[in-house]
């Protein structure tokens, strides 16, 4: 609304290419659902035409990692189904965000046993984290918000020539 | 009643002795039989036209930590023609613990005695494909045991590698 | 890395999935491929991981692989008591998440041996129905959109924001809510959430119309689903399947019949059944379970009595919060049972309820302290996807998801 204002004045703006880059990669964050337990029921419900996720850009949950560039972990992670997040993490292309929905995969909830990861950040770099056992979908959507607000504050230069370091065959 | 008499007296008379006990707790018939007798006791309760207890419901088993006999077998049939659930136990006493598997009698114990293999360790002579359930193929432990710690053993999970 | 491939070795999985043929590598267009359908797909109705043996585009073997959403609940059971385990059974079926909570409380009931009073029956029976209505919105628009109707899961989320409206109204909670106690339900329903319920079941009805419309008279729908999937009436008993899966293959085994818990012997309803057994009878017997289970709720909700929710035993059951505070008796009765636990008698039991997915049960061994020395949990999911080697065999590539929607398994209660 502001942008279309300013051009219907003058004609022209001026900005900085990082911000035009920034606005323009957070309004349209895709997200890539790993749906694992019940926090894929309420990443469902926040889809659904109550809590429209649609209105933030983020119509398009693809279950394809090449095309998302947000990682939304909902669900308990157990070890065996760590080793698949952790490829499919690695498969995203640059820039990418994780966001850790729900308090199992924050600290692994209130699964205290030997097949739980006690937290998603032991193998992913974690952006949000989201509180509740599910989270409301309200919930959801303010750390969909609240990353948007971090990439706003991204360069463009930040995700050039990063190399890529010593993984495991095991991750490629 | 009658339904439990008929079942208690059927079983007594064609196998005798290998009943070793019958117990009756909160309406629930429970038949205790020696454990190389289990097959026999599955193609009695399947194939008799009074009982046909066609449904095999679950099998799992209990592990009495320092009992002699450590762990017991237990079988829910389910007859549609009787409607009625019967829990069958059988001791195990070998070490380790093995015991005749019932998968020629009844098909859904393919993926039960599996999930007991992988919980506790019983192994199922004649079973056709026994691999683990839940747990990866190369974990050596079995979970459900007594001495099997609820929060594992460190070490024996591995993680993926954390690049950054 | 080493380790890590010690572990997660998978050559028994292939091992079995090849053991009736061999495969040569003299003309690459002659070999049969082996497909990994692996556990993030998004067609699996959770992480459910399939291999497949595929001769061009139809199937001649598969082996399903669990365990990637297993927690360790029967572990967990035997390390905390009775009462500090009703929210892990919340868990187990995430769509219809009440019925499992009462199932395990009526398990437990029948171990100690007490019975709640008759409105506390009445209210678990009508929030079973209701939480039967959102697992059945769940399976049917998740099953229409892996097929490829991608506005049934709009359209039955909107049914199920309503519902859980009422549960929050109800029970504090969206989605998990660990209403029910061993003695009673947490608090009494409300002459406003009754209110809601009756609004919500008389603007079901429609909607359901509006459903049907949609996709009944659809041929390109029905084509996809006719013939797909079959499974004889002798195979499923075999096998072990029950619920809506066994019902559309002939056999008329329904636990709320079959052995009458909480009030269902007073209350008039049909068992829907089907005889063909294939993808599109499972889906017609939903939404007729559906419409069954408005019709429960309509006579639950004019029979409901007054009186108290929960047990008078006060040896079993937790008193009330605000007496608690102020009496004596009370505050000694809620710290014997919050540290030392129920204590029931030494004995096992099991306890089976019709749940959304089929028959749940629980089998518990007690040694009379106050945590199980064992509990089982008999889940339908899991023993209604020990029938999906038979059913795919043959079959395309796509009807694989739909067999698998029409199963409509759930990860959380298949792993445990």
């Amino acid at each position: 609304m502001g942008l279309e204002a300013k051009l219907t004045q003058d004609g022209f703006i001026t900005t900085t290419i990082d911000s035009v880059i920034a606005w323009a990669r957070k309004s349209s964050v895709w997200p890539m659902p790993m749906g694992i337990s019940c926090c894929a029921i309420e990443m469902i419900a926040a889809a659904d035409p109550k809590y429209d996720i649609a209105r933030f850009g983020s119509e398009v949950m693809r279950f394809t990692p090449r095309q998302c560039d947000l990682m939304i972990v909902a669900g308990t992670v157990t070890y065996k189904m760590a080793q698949v997040v952790r490829r499919i993490y690695d498969q995203m292309p640059d820039p990418k965000w994780v966001i850790a929905m729900g308090a199992c995969t924050s600290s692994g909830g209130m699964y205290r046993s030997y097949n739980v990861v006690q937290g998603i950040d032991q193998f992913l770099p974690v952006d949000v984290y989201t509180a509740g056992c599910p989270p409301r979908p309200e919930n959801l959507l303010n750390a969909l918000m609240t990353i948007q607000e971090k990439i706003g504050k991204t360069k463009a230069r930040d995700y050039q020539n990063r190399s890529l370091k010593e993984l495991e065959l095991s991750q490629i | 009643m009658n339904l439990k008499e008929l079942i208690t007296d059927k079983v007594k008379e064609k196998f005798g002795a290998a009943l070793e006990e019958v117990s009756d707790f909160r309406d629930d018939l429970c038949l205790t039989i020696k454990n190389n007798q289990i097959v026999q006791l599955a193609k009695f309760l399947k194939e008799d036209p009074e009982l046909e207890f066609v449904m095999l419901k679950d099998v799992t088993a209990i592990d009495w930590a320092t009992r002699k006999k450590r762990f017991t077998a237990v079988y829910h049939v389910y007859s549609f023609k009787l409607n009625y659930t019967l829990r069958i136990k059988a001791n195990i006493d070998d070490d380790p613990p093995a015991i005749e598997s019932v998968t020629p009698v009844w098909r859904s114990a393919e993926w039960y005695e599996r999930e007991t293999w992988d919980m506790y360790g019983i192994k199922f002579i004649n079973h056709p494909d026994l691999r683990r359930m839940y747990m990866p193929e190369g974990f050596e432990h079995h979970p459900l045991r007594k001495d099997f710690p609820v929060l594992g053993i460190p070490g024996s999970l591995p993680l993926p590698y954390k690049a950054e | 890395m080493d380790r890590i491939a010690q572990i997660y070795n998978e050559e028994k999985i292939y091992k079995k999935l090849l053991e009736d043929k061999n495969i040569t590598i003299d003309d690459a267009l002659e070999n049969e491929m082996v497909i990994n359908m692996g556990p993030q797909h998004p067609a699996t109705h959770g992480v459910l991981r399939l291999v497949l043996r595929l001769d061009g585009e139809t199937v001649t073997g598969i082996v399903p692989e669990l365990g990637y959403l297993h927690r360790g609940y029967e572990k967990m059971a035997e390390n905390m008591s009775y009462i500090e385990y009703i929210p892990h059974t919340d868990r187990l079926d995430y769509t219809g998440t009440m019925c499992n909570n009462v199932a395990y409380v009526l398990a437990v009931e029948k171990l100690i041996g007490i019975e709640a009073p008759k409105r506390a029956q009445y209210i678990r029976m009508i929030v079973s129905e209701l939480s039967r209505i959102a697992a059945h919105m769940v399976a049917i628009g998740t099953f229409a959109m892996d097929v490829g109707a991608v506005t049934m899961v709009m359209w039955t989320f909107r049914e199920r924001e309503k519902l859980q409206n009422i549960f929050d109204r109800l029970a504090g909670a969206r989605f998990t809510t660990s209403y029910t106690r061993i003695g009673g339900v947490a608090s009494d329903m409300d002459d406003e959430a009754i209110a809601m319920t009756r609004k919500f079941l008389e603007e079901l009805e429609p909607s359901l119309v509006e459903m049907d419309k949609l996709l009944l008279g659809n041929r390109i729908f029905i084509e996809r689903l006719e013939g797909i999937g079959i499974l004889p009436k002798e195979d499923a008993i075999a096998l072990g399947v029950t619920g809506p899966n066994l019902r559309a293959s002939g056999v008329e085994y329904d636990v709320r019949r079959a052995k009458p818990y909480l009030f269902y012997n007073e209350i008039d309803f049909k068992i829907p059944t089907y005889q063909q057994g294939d993808a599109l009878s499972r889906y017609y017997l939903r939404g007729d379970e559906v419409r069954e289970s408005v019709k429960i709720l309509f006579q639950c909700l004019d029979k409901m009595p007054h009186g108290e929710v929960n047990a008078n035993e006060p040896k079993k059951v937790l008193p009330h919060k605000t007496e608690i505070y102020s009496k004596m008796e009370e505050l000694i009765h809620d710290f014997m049972l919050i540290n030392y636990g129920i204590n029931p008698p030494v004995g096992d039991t099991y306890f089976s309820v019709e749940n959304p997915k089929g028959e749940l049960g629980f089998y518990i061994v007690s040694n009379g302290t106050g945590q199980p020395w064992k509990l089982k949990i008999h889940s339908p999911s899991f023993c209604n996807l020990q029938a999906i080697s038979q059913l795919c065999k043959g079959a395309m590539v796509s009807d694989v998801i739909a067999i698998i929607g029409s199963l409509d398994p759930v990860m959380g209660e298949a792993d445990k």
